[in-house]
C-alpha cells in the first residue's frame, strides 16, 4: 500500500505527457527538425527547475518525507557508452517519437502498435543485457 | 474545466514534470522510466541468459506501479481530458511531411503512415515499430537512461555524462528525421 502514491504520480505523468503533446510523434519530428519551441520549452523549464530542486537536495536544505538527505546516484560515466547509446537511442526516439515515458501514455491512448515498439524495447533492453560486458564504455 | 480540456503550453508541462520529479525524489526515489525495460526482462526470466538480468526485481516494485500509473493517466486523459487530437503544428512541419508522403499531419497525436493498427501486419510497418523500439531499448540501456534520467533528472544535477547522452539524442534524432525518414517514407515518384 506504501507505493500507491507512485500510482498517483505515474497517473499525473501520464496526464502531464498527453495533455502537453509530448506523446505526440509530430512533436518530436518538428523538435528534431528545429521548427518548434514547444518541446524546447517543456525540457527547458523542466531542467531550469530541476536544477535548483537539485541544488536544494544537494545542499540539504530540502529533506525527504523523513528527513533524510536526499542523495542524488551519480550516472555511470563513459564517453562512448553514452555519446554512442545516446545516438541510438536518438534514432528510436525519433522514429517512434516517443521515449519509454510516452510509450506507455499512447499504450493507455489505445494505440495498438505502440505495443510493437514497447516489445522491440524490451528486446534491446535484452540485447544490451547479453552485450553489456562486451560493449565499451 | 475548459483550461484542462485545452492543449497545456510548455511552460505548464515543464514545471509539472518538475513537479513530479520533486515527488519522486522527496518520497526517496529517482525519476527515470527505461530501468523497466530491464525489469521486465528479469521478470521474463532473462536471468537464464545473462547475469546481467539477475537483480531483484521486488525493490524496484514502485517503478513498476509508476509505469501502471503512466499508462492510467494516459487513459484518463485521452477519454475524459482532451477535447481534440488535433496539434498545432508550424506549416512548415506540415508541408515536409506532405512531401515525403504523410497526409493530415497534425490531425491527430500519431500519424497514420507509422502507427496504423494495420502496419502491424505488413513486413516494413511491422519492421520499422520493432526497429524503432530496439533502438530504443538498446540505446536507453547502454547509454545507462532516457529522456526523463538523463536529459532531466541527469542534467538537473549537472552530470556530463547526461549531457553527453543527451547529445547523442540529439545526433540520432536529427540523423533520423532529415535523412532516414524521408528514405523511409519518401515515395517514388514516376514521371
Amino acid at each position: 500500500m506504501k507505493n500507491i502514491k507512485f500510482l498517483i504520480f505515474g497517473i499525473l505523468f501520464g496526464i502531464i505527457l498527453s495533455k502537453t503533446e509530448v506523446v505526440s510523434w509530430y512533436r518530436i519530428y518538428e523538435m528534431f527538425k528545429f521548427q518548434s519551441f514547444h518541446m524546447y520549452g517543456v525540457i527547458g523549464s523542466a531542467v531550469t527547475i530541476g536544477i535548483i530542486l537539485m541544488q536544494l537536495f544537494k545542499r540539504g536544505i530540502v529533506k525527504d518525507y523523513l528527513g533524510n538527505q536526499i542523495n542524488i546516484k551519480e550516472k555511470k560515466s563513459g564517453f562512448i557508452r553514452t555519446l554512442i547509446g545516446g545516438t541510438i537511442f536518438g534514432l528510436g526516439w525519433a522514429l517512434a517519437g516517443a521515449c519509454p515515458g510516452p510509450m506507455f501514455v499512447l499504450i493507455g491512448h489505445g494505440a495498438v502498435s505502440i505495443l510493437i515498439v514497447l516489445l522491440g524495447a524490451i528486446i534491446g533492453a535484452f540485447f544490451y543485457g547479453l552485450l553489456s560486458k562486451k560493449l565499451p564504455n | 474545466m475548459e483550461i484542462i480540456l485545452q492543449p497545456w503550453p510548455w511552460y505548464v508541462g515543464g514545471p509539472l514534470i518538475a513537479l513530479i520529479l520533486f515527488l519522486m525524489f522527496y518520497f526517496g526515489k529517482a525519476f527515470g522510466v527505461s530501468t523497466n525495460l530491464e525489469t521486465f526482462c528479469t521478470i521474463g526470466g532473462a536471468g537464464k541468459f545473462s547475469d546481467y538480468f539477475k537483480t531483484d526485481w521486488k525493490a524496484r516494485k514502485w517503478s513498476l506501479i509508476f509505469v501502471v500509473g503512466i499508462i492510467i493517466g494516459g487513459f484518463i486523459s485521452s477519454h475524459y481530458l482532451m477535447n481534440s487530437q488535433v496539434i498545432d503544428l508550424n506549416p512548415e512541419t506540415v508541408s515536409d511531411l506532405a512531401n515525403i508522403g504523410f497526409a493530415n499531419a497534425g490531425e491527430t497525436y500519431l500519424p497514420q503512415e507509422i502507427f496504423a493498427t494495420e502496419s502491424i501486419f505488413t513486413l516494413k510497418g511491422f519492421a520499422i515499430l520493432i526497429g524503432a523500439g530496439i533502438l530504443i531499448g538498446f540505446g536507453a540501456r547502454y547509454s545507462g537512461g532516457c529522456t526523463s534520467g538523463h536529459s532531466i533528472t541527469g542534467i538537473s544535477s549537472l552530470q556530463l555524462p547526461s549531457l553527453l547522452a543527451t547529445i547523442g539524442f540529439f545526433i540520432g534524432g536529427i540523423i533520423m528525421a532529415w535523412f532516414i525518414i524521408p528514405l523511409l517514407f519518401e515515395r517514388v515518384i514516376i514521371y
